[in-house]
């Protein structure tokens, strides 16, 4: 009972979030200078044509109004339509989702084995060489923005095996359904940046939790009825200490799923982050719009099922 | 350390040395251990350095000759191409013929105000919304608290870069965003810490003498919520930093022809083949800022709480702090290399 009640909470507060969100953009968005009708009409726009254009697109209505018709489609699935391609921005959102997706799947798988790895190795040898140097990674790690261990590894590798002829890694996206070799090919480096700059932090949540859990009483309970190491960290340790990485997983995929801009332009993968970044210089307000709602919504998902991944991984907590 | 000294001694009052023991609150005493913290001694070193030459700037600027947005004729090859590092300019040039080490000079200040001033903001701003949620409690707290986890919840590049788009990027608003996405974190903690500290018998002596509330926040929590408060904010600054030259390099953060690390890195990247120096120098730059800042915040950490783990723990474990912890690990340790992890 706690449980539905403790859901059904989260559920509210995530759609407070989301209202705020669209209420905030909606209308940072209708006090914008550049108006979409002007842009829209051209150069040689007549004053008649803008306000023929601001007709059609609805945007002749009190900002009020506009935003009471935008919830109420918001509320049946429609995202609205681009001023400019004039496209529903469902269908262009879908389009850009594979690009973004892949590149957060497989970041994240690449950062989870190589953050809990490296976390629980420094762990297990606290104060060893090992550890030292996986401190100091992982310091740089979180020291460097995406952008520019992108960046590093596009001239380290892609640029200098192109200088002997070898013409693999280019920084561009290649469909799954197209050729899975080579979206492998050129999905490497996106990833291997976005693993990078994670898995510092995974690293250090990782080592600090399970060191933590190994001084546990549990933990000698678990050693005293003679289990193996190997099964007292990973079983009864690791188990308890991966909390905060579920937590840290749930906000990262969330976020990233507009906030992989960053890979996604230094790869030039295309994606939502791109997507989002044109719609910025158009001014195309719903497709802004459209994004930063799936993010919000992608954010609020995330953080409920961390939640609920909590009571399954760590016995002792209770939802409240 | 030297009261145990006269302790285990077991010297008489006359005997006691004539050099008074000494009292050391703990700010004293988590001073002294940052001093004896090599890492973070090199760190605020470097980080003074740094401010110098972003002060410097100008100066720098002139004794090279070279001011920061002057496009040279012959600071670009015959085809166009920056110029690699040597003779006129010494870290090169950038595509527009302009000196790169005057303009990662002049970043530099960007990168510093930006860092410093946005988490000055988002301290003050987060302190205080932290003291009256705590302090009030009840519907205000509910307010300023759900508040927080909105602002923890949002989105934030998303949205940051949303809100630059709209009003427009400069350098203020640069800072004004970091600052917005920065404050609750530090919130949440102040709060949670004046929720405990309001309940203290001292607290309710001061309400007892008449003390205004104003008062008891300021005279008398907020001394006790620094340490944590300090802590978090020295880790800000880099994370600001970082966020700031992202912003740069989307094209949303500082705009040419002002000089900032995230612009000149966005510029790198079409002649990145040839022109290592462009990417690489302004790279290196950052890195070292934001290690700096980093690595100096964990030694503020350590040297406030000493029993937060450690990042270089030789020091420490010389002393026989910790000495639990140790053994734990080193068990862990012997049976982890049994088990063969």
């Amino acid at each position: 009972m706690d449980f539905v009640r403790f859901i059904i909470r989260r559920i509210l507060f995530g759609i407070v979030v989301l209202w705020l969100v669209t209420l905030g953009t909606f209308f940072l968005f209708f006090v914008i200078p550049s108006d979409p009708a002007v842009t829209l009409a051209g150069k040689g726009g007549t004053p008649q044509r803008v306000a023929q254009i601001k007709q059609r697109l609805g945007l002749d209505q009190p900002v009020i109004v506009q935003y009471w018709h935008y919830l109420d489609r918001l509320l049946h699935g429609d995202l609205g339509t681009s001023f400019f391609t004039g496209a529903s921005v469902n269908s262009t959102i879908k389009a850009d989702l594979p690009p973004t997706l892949s590149l957060i799947i497989g970041g994240a798988v690449l950062w989870l084995i190589g953050g809990i790895g490296v976390g629980v190795l420094s762990a297990t040898r606290a104060r060893s060489l090992l550890d030292r140097s996986a401190t100091l990674f992982v310091l740089i790690g979180i020291s460097m923005p995406t952008f520019v261990v992108g960046l590093v590894l596009l001239f380290v590798v892609y640029f200098q095996l192109a200088k002997h002829g070898i013409q693999n890694f280019a920084p561009m996206y290649v469909p799954f359904t197209q050729s899975p070799a080579q979206w492998f090919e050129h999905m490497i480096l996106p990833w291997i940046t976005l693993a990078l700059v994670s898995a510092a932090t995974y690293s250090r949540l990782t080592r600090g939790s399970l060191l933590d859990a190994l001084g546990e009483d549990y933990i000698r309970t678990a050693r005293a009825k003679g289990l193996t190491e190997r099964r007292v960290i990973y079983r009864h340790g690791l188990r308890a200490a991966l909390t905060p990485v579920v937590t840290q997983l749930g906000v990262d995929v969330g976020t990233l799923i507009g906030g992989a801009v960053v890979t996604e332009s230094v790869f030039d993968l295309g994606g939502v982050g791109q997507a989002l970044l044109r719609a910025f210089d158009f001014g195309d307000v719903y497709v802004i719009l459209g994004i930063v709602i799936v993010t919000a919504m992608a954010v609020v998902v995330a953080n409920i099922v961390v939640d609920i991944a909590y009571s399954v991984l760590d016995p002792r907590v209770r939802l409240t | 350390m030297s009261l145990t000294e006269v302790q285990f001694t077991g010297a008489t009052v006359d005997q006691a040395p004539s050099r008074a023991i000494q009292g050391r609150s703990p700010w004293q005493l988590a001073w002294r251990r940052l001093r004896s913290d090599r890492v973070a001694v090199a760190s605020a070193i470097i980080i003074v350095l740094l401010c110098l030459v972003a002060l410097a700037a100008p100066l720098i600027a002139s004794l090279i000759g070279h001011p920061p947005a002057i496009q040279y004729p012959y600071g670009t090859t015959d085809q166009g191409l920056p110029k690699p590092p040597g003779g006129q300019f010494l870290l090169g040039t950038d595509n527009l013929g302009r000196d790169l080490l005057v303009r990662i000079v002049y970043g530099a200040r960007v990168s510093l105000l930006v860092g410093l001033s946005s988490t000055f903001i988002a301290t003050v701003l987060g302190v205080a919304v932290g003291l009256v949620a705590g302090y009030y409690g009840g519907v205000i707290d509910g307010v300023l608290a759900r508040g927080m986890d909105v602002v923890l919840a949002f989105p934030y590049l998303v949205l940051a870069l949303a809100l630059v788009t709209v009003l427009g990027p400069s350098l203020w608003m640069v800072i004004a965003v970091i600052a917005f996405f920065s404050w609750a974190a530090l919130a949440r903690i102040v709060r949670g810490q004046t929720l405990s500290l309001k309940e203290k018998e001292y607290i309710e002596a001061a309400r007892a003498i008449g003390a205004s509330p104003l008062r008891i926040m300021v005279i008398d929590i907020l001394p006790n919520v620094i340490a944590p408060v300090l802590v978090v904010a020295t880790l800000l600054v880099p994370t600001a930093i970082v966020f700031e030259s992202t912003l740069s390099y989307l094209g949303l953060g500082i705009q040419e022809p002002t000089a900032s690390w995230g612009n000149i890195l966005a510029g790198s990247q079409q002649f990145l083949p040839g022109a290592w120096w462009f990417l690489i120098f302004p790279a290196v730059a950052l890195l070292i800022t934001t290690l700096a800042f980093n690595l100096l915040g964990d030694g503020v950490r350590d040297a406030i709480d000493p029993g937060t783990e450690r990042i270089f723990a030789a020091r420490r474990r010389r002393r026989g702090i910790a000495v639990e912890q140790t053994q734990a690990s080193a068990e862990a340790q012997q049976a982890g290399t049994a088990g063969g992890v």
